[in-house]
């Protein structure tokens, strides 16, 4: 299948601290990667660099094959990438970022947040952008909700606005940080069945996550990682049931320590 | 000593000192109406930190904030004509003064608006692809205008108050007319107090209609 994302030995540091190092990976159409790891890890950072909210500081970032950037030599003799802002404008309108806190414009019904990217950047009419809206407000299970204001909905229903804000701009990949992380624990379901239908539906999803259930069930890959590198990866089975590394396993033991057995009661 | 207060003489006089009233009201919109779009470009220039026009921008409202307006009034007024040899009239002189002034405090007023706003918010306009200027346009200055509000109405009964000072250069604001009439009927304290009444009124009246501006654009959050 087609390559929707690489990256090639992208790093990231703020002056000494490395956050990122070289990490390689490539998410092709219709896939969905999940990526684990403790806090400090790496995951969120590894994200903003994609859509360029972080910069990275080493590696190269292809979007549709196509490289982001241009790579100048430095009197050293060493690449280093530069980006234009307007670029970075169109690379960011290309890919879908949905954040833990959710960032709904708090001055703008449901539905205005789902415009005004179209509008604005796309150039649709408000009448092509509505109709848009509504098709993705939909597809989160949320249109009845398009008139209210973010302040008068739930956190779930925030965040899956959020979600139809971002698909409405029909980017290539759809990337989702901690999306779940900040919702009271009855909420999480919503989002993550909303997430699961998308997935299902062939979006191409890049999940930074620590529901493991639902990195089981619905990723296609699941990365680990540890202290800025790709750990572990492979398929769920692979890095969730059957850890190889010493790490991997430490950090699945620390976050199931507890297991219940399953509710008896009707899956949603 | 009993004091013989006496206001229906002054109440002769309400037509010079409501046209008075009406002067200041226009110098304090003219003052804001100059104010403002200098306010609201400094403010984001310094919020942005623009490089070159920032340190601009910091000594440019450094400098207004920390004048006197009389002292800005006078200059405007008698130190131009000598220095640059443009003159002008009573009006335009402290419309500048004045509004120059406030264009300052606006700025600052506008940078804190900005800087209000939560990380979060830029960030998800810059994720959706949208540029500096769409950002500010669309999602920042709206959210912060109405956290503006309370403070700039402040602001603007601030430069009602100021503009008052305009009789220094003669301008026939509504206290310069009130000390016309004193000194003609010799009743100081009832003129003045007309005056204050005047302007209460109006200045209460324009909170209420703040109150409400607030009110009706008040983002609900959680």
């Amino acid at each position: 299948m087609t390559e929707v994302l690489r990256l090639e030995n992208l790093a990231k540091s703020y002056g000494q601290a490395q956050v990122l190092k070289d990490i390689n990976l490539t998410v092709r159409k219709g896939e969905t990667v999940c990526v684990i790891g403790a806090s400090g890890s790496g995951k969120s950072t590894l994200l903003r660099c994609v859509n360029f909210l972080g910069y990275p500081t080493g590696g190269r970032i292809f979007l549709e094959g196509k490289l982001v950037g241009r790579e100048v030599i430095d009197r050293s003799g060493r690449t280093e990438m530069r980006y234009r802002e307007a670029e970075l404008c169109a690379v960011r309108a290309h890919v879908g970022m949905v954040f833990q806190q959710f960032n709904l414009f708090p001055h703008m019904t449901a539905e205005e947040n789902v415009m005004i990217g179209p509008v604005k950047i796309r150039g649709l009419s408000k009448a092509e952008a509505k109709a848009r809206a509504a098709e993705h407000l939909q597809r989160v299970g949320i249109l009845e909700k398009a008139g209210a204001y973010p302040g008068q909905l739930s956190g779930g229903q925030q965040q899956r606005v959020a979600i139809a804000r971002a698909l409405a701009m029909e980017p290539s990949i759809m990337l989702f940080d901690e999306a779940t992380s900040a919702l009271d624990p009855e909420l999480v379901g919503e989002v993550l069945l909303a997430m699961r239908k998308l997935a299902q539906e062939g979006t191409t999803m890049l999940v930074v996550t620590h529901e493991l259930g639902f990195a089981y069930n619905v990723a296609h890959r699941v990365i680990f990682l540890h202290e800025g590198t790709i750990h572990e990866e492979g398929t769920p089975e692979e890095v969730l049931v059957n850890p190889k590394k010493p790490r991997t396993q430490d950090f699945l033991r620390g976050v199931t320590t507890f297991r219940m057995p399953e509710p008896r009661i009707a899956p949603a | 000593m009993p004091y013989d207060w006496n206001f229906t003489i002054v109440l002769r006089y309400l037509p010079q000192l409501l046209e008075g009233g009406l002067h200041t009201i226009i110098l304090s919109a003219a003052a804001i109406a100059l104010a403002a779009p200098i306010g609201v470009v400094m403010g984001v220039i310094r919020q942005q930190r623009v490089p070159i026009l920032a340190p601009i921008a910091v000594a440019y409202i450094d400098f207004f904030r920390t004048s006197v307006a009389l002292v800005l009034i006078c200059w405007c007024y008698f130190a131009l004509p000598v220095l640059i040899g443009v003159t002008l009239s009573t009006f335009t002189a402290v419309t500048i003064a004045i509004g120059l002034q406030a264009s300052a405090y606006l700025a600052e007023l506008v940078r804190a608006g900005l800087q209000s706003i939560s990380v979060g918010q830029w960030e998800a306009a810059r994720a959706l692809g949208m540029g500096t200027r769409l950002r500010l346009q669309y999602i920042i200055l709206p959210q912060a205008a109405r956290r503006m509000i309370p403070v700039f109405f402040l602001l603007v009964i601030e430069v009602f108050k100021t503009s008052t000072l305009a009789g220094f250069v003669t301008y026939p604001e509504i206290v310069y007319e009130a000390y016309r009439v004193a000194t003609d009927i010799y009743r100081p304290i009832e003129t003045f107090t007309i005056v204050g009444a005047i302007c209460f009124v109006f200045l209460f009246s324009l909170g209420r209609i703040a109150l409400y501006l607030e009110r009706r654009y008040a983002v609900v959050e959680r």
